[in-house]
């Protein structure tokens, strides 16, 4: 061992680390040494460094690094070998593609889909019925409401879920079970249109002055709404209930016509009853897409001096696009609390909104079957993993290991699962080097193309 | 022809002007971008605004699409039939609901949609449905759709793109995405065309059929056109009069062969030979804001 050959196997070394390949493989390792740490059981006054201990020098950590290091791979793979991997793939699924392009195919796999929903949750167990309401079904109406908002008309917000507890509350206020009472008592199916209009209302009261800000103001500003809701039910005790919150929301029921049903708390009932609203929500938006309000969310989102050149009232469509997310939240808030029968201000916290926002992102923002699709899959999958014995996981852990998820999905699919057609073509036109792939309006250059 | 034109020359036009422009002051500051500029455009006429860079052209349409607020001045727009109305301190939308619609001097496409959907979007503003009705697929959303299609259609063909309906906008070569960007405004039928600078960047065969369209907006729409254009030959052949703008003041206006020889412009355009007396605002042209792209 001479001086010599540790010379140059420092030199080597320090080539090697030059090479970006190397970089980005430390870069992943780190990610899976952080994510280990982060989730990892925490440190004690007696033991300070347990946390790091038990965190880096037990055999899970393994799992992590070696999720890192697959995933370099395959990063690897795809700066090698990705453009030959593409075409192959769109070769093979030319046919399949143009298939399903065709409206009566795409109109089959929803139907296939649809009845799927309609057959198969009778077979499930009690646990997963209650899954597939209060985590799917419900998210599932949040997440397309939230998808107008930032897929359609790329406004991000970041206090979604005041809108969804702004419903819940109404629910339980025209229903009679908050501590102030209304002038009449009504069943949940006629708090339908209260819920949704003062959801509305509120949307319109926050969005119309704020909808003039800029992408991140507005989640700001929107951010401080969220908060302020929760902390006013929470205090607001002698009207919500506060923290505490109230019971005796009561269930649906019909009771006309000679017909007479009521739902309970069992969940099957409750879960038809979700599947058909969200459809009918599903075909109200899809009309909505592809109409002449859809197209002025896009050219919003796309380029706001020129929608107002067009003749676009700007901040109107905004100010839309927020009412008809909001209405979707307060809509739902209003289904889950007559489910559950009772509503706390605990349960309208800001890592909800941001829940659904990943739920949005992940499934392909400005995609309706994205968004479905998202919310199921994501609101689905930990469920599974949370007791099995090698991915079980500490449920306050959940958001690090979707942000984990996030940040991953960035690098290899930006678009989402399933992106919608636009949004495909602004991320294609972005790498290009045309116009720019951030889909919160705002971010592109105000007066690019006005000022000479 | 000479003499008729020389007696236009800076003389205000009486008949029937479709939008009056009078002692507009704009500044950014300290800089002053437009300086007391007052003209008129004719009915059915097509202005072409011509100007060294920085002169303040495309300050003048930022001013009459409602985008600037000039802090002098008065801006009218004459619809046809209706009385007049004033441009000043309306927000861009609702310029452009008076029947003033624009291009900008960078294509400013809707980037993610077809070349057809462009123009629907500018044909659509003009509609009237809502949310509900969207979202019910009401008798009238349908009998809407119809109407915006067929519209779109035309003018697609109007400008000569119809083969390329549905592509993507950004897909679109140079010359056709400015034509797309005119047929986008026609779609919100005007009744005054501000096109800032259509030819820039178009090769020859596309400046041709660049005059081509200009024309028949002109003769077969009957829309006025304001024309921001560095190619003079376009200028030259296309606009009936010619205003020119030099460091935010109107040095000279009428028919392109008058405005030609006029001293102020050769002057303007290639520089005095006895320096030390540039013009008041000189030293604000590369400080200017305008000055951004």
């Amino acid at each position: 061992m001479s001086a010599g050959t540790t010379a140059t196997a420092s030199a080597r070394a320090r080539v090697l680390w030059r090479s970006p390949e190397a970089r980005r493989l430390a870069a992943w390792v780190f990610g899976g040494l952080v994510l280990a740490l982060m989730t990892g059981p925490s440190g004690s006054q007696a033991a300070p460094v347990a946390g790091f201990t038990g965190s880096l020098f037990h055999p899970r950590v393994l799992v992590f690094v070696a999720l890192g290091v697959a995933l370099w791979a395959l990063s690897f793979v795809r700066a090698r070998y990705g453009e030959r991997v593409r075409e192959t793939s769109v070769h093979l699924t030319r046919l399949p593609a143009r298939l399903v392009r065709t409206r009566r195919a795409r109109y089959g796999v929803y139907l296939v889909v649809l009845v799927f929903a309609v057959v198969y949750p009778p077979t499930l167990s009690g646990f997963w019925q209650e899954v597939l309401v209060d985590q799917i079904g419900v998210f599932v109406l949040l997440a397309i409401g939230l998808n107008v908002v930032v897929g359609y008309a790329g406004l991000l917000d970041l206090g979604y879920i005041a809108f969804y507890a702004i419903g819940a509350y109404s629910g339980a206020y025209w229903t009679g079970a908050l501590p102030v009472h209304p002038p009449f008592h009504l069943n949940p199916f006629f708090v339908i249109p209260f819920a949704i209009a003062a959801a509305m209302v509120a949307g319109v009261i926050l969005g119309a002055p704020t909808l003039r800000l800029r992408g991140d103001y507005l989640a700001i500003v929107t951010l401080g709404f969220g908060e302020i809701i929760q902390i006013a039910a929470t205090n607001l005790q002698g009207v919500t209930g506060g923290a505490e919150g109230v019971t005796g929301v009561p269930h649906f029921s019909v009771h006309a016509l000679g017909v007479h049903y009521a739902w309970t708390l069992s969940n099957l009932p409750y879960y038809y009853l979700l599947l058909g609203f969200v459809v009918l929500v599903l075909f109200g938006f899809r009309a909505l897409e592809d109409s002449r309000v859809g197209r002025a969310f896009t050219a919003v989102r796309e380029d706001e001096v020129a929608a107002e050149a067009v003749g676009i009232n700007v901040l109107k469509y905004k100010v839309m696009a927020f009412a008809i997310g909001a209405s979707t939240s307060g809509f739902a808030g209003l289904l889950e609390v007559s489910k559950i029968g009772f509503v706390t201000s605990q349960d309208f916290t800001v890592q909800l909104s941001i829940l659904v926002l990943v739920l949005v992102i992940f499934g392909g923002m400005g995609s309706l079957p994205g968004a479905v699709a998202g919310a199921a899959f994501l609101q689905w999958v930990p469920q599974i993993l949370r007791q099995h014995p090698l991915f079980g996981y500490q449920p306050q852990d959940l958001y690090i290991y979707l942000g984990a998820l996030l940040v991953v999905m960035m690098i290899f699919r930006p678009e989402g699962m399933l992106p919608s057609r636009r949004r495909k073509r602004e991320l294609a036109l972005a790498e290009q080097g045309i116009g720019t792939a951030d889909a919160m309006s705002g971010s592109a250059d105000p007066a690019a193309g006005v000022a000479p | 022809m000479t003499g008729l034109a020389d007696a236009s020359v800076l003389a205000p036009p009486v008949g029937d002007p479709i939008v009056a422009v009078a002692h507009v002051t704009l500044r950014f500051g300290g800089v002053t971008s437009l300086a007391d500029v007052s003209l008129q455009q004719e009915r059915g006429e097509v202005l072409a605004v011509i100007g060294p860079n920085g002169a303040g052209k495309t300050s003048l349409f930022n001013c009459l699409t409602g985008v600037y607020t000039p802090q002098e001045g008065t801006i009218e727009f004459r619809p046809e039939g209706k009385s007049a109305v004033s441009v000043v301190g309306r927000r861009p939308s609702r310029v452009n609901r008076l029947g003033i619609a624009r291009t900008f001097q960078a294509s400013r496409l809707f980037n993610a949609l077809t070349a057809f959907e462009n123009v629907r979007v500018g044909v659509e503003s003009r509609l009237h449905t809502g949310p509900a009705g969207a979202m019910l697929l009401l008798p009238r959303t349908r009998r809407e759709n119809r109407r915006s299609r067929d519209r779109s259609e035309e003018l697609l063909a109007f400008v000569g793109l119809t083969d390329r309906a549905d592509e993507l906008a950004s897909a679109l070569p140079y010359g056709d995405q400015r034509k797309l960007e005119i047929a986008r405004a026609l779609a919100t039928g005007p009744e005054l065309l501000l096109l800032d600078e259509p030819a820039a960047g178009t090769n020859l065969a596309e400046k041709d059929a660049l005059q081509d369209v200009i024309h028949r907006v002109n003769t077969e729409m009957g829309v006025s056109v304001l024309l921001i254009e560095h190619d003079m030959r376009l200028v030259m052949a296309a606009a009936h009069r010619v205003a020119v703008l030099n460091f935010g003041r109107l040095i000279a206006m009428g028919t392109p062969a008058v405005v030609q020889h006029d001293e102020a412009v050769i002057e303007a355009y290639l520089g005095r030979t006895d320096a030390g007396t540039a013009p008041e605002g000189g030293a604000d042209e590369a400080a200017g804001p305008e000055e951004g792209t």
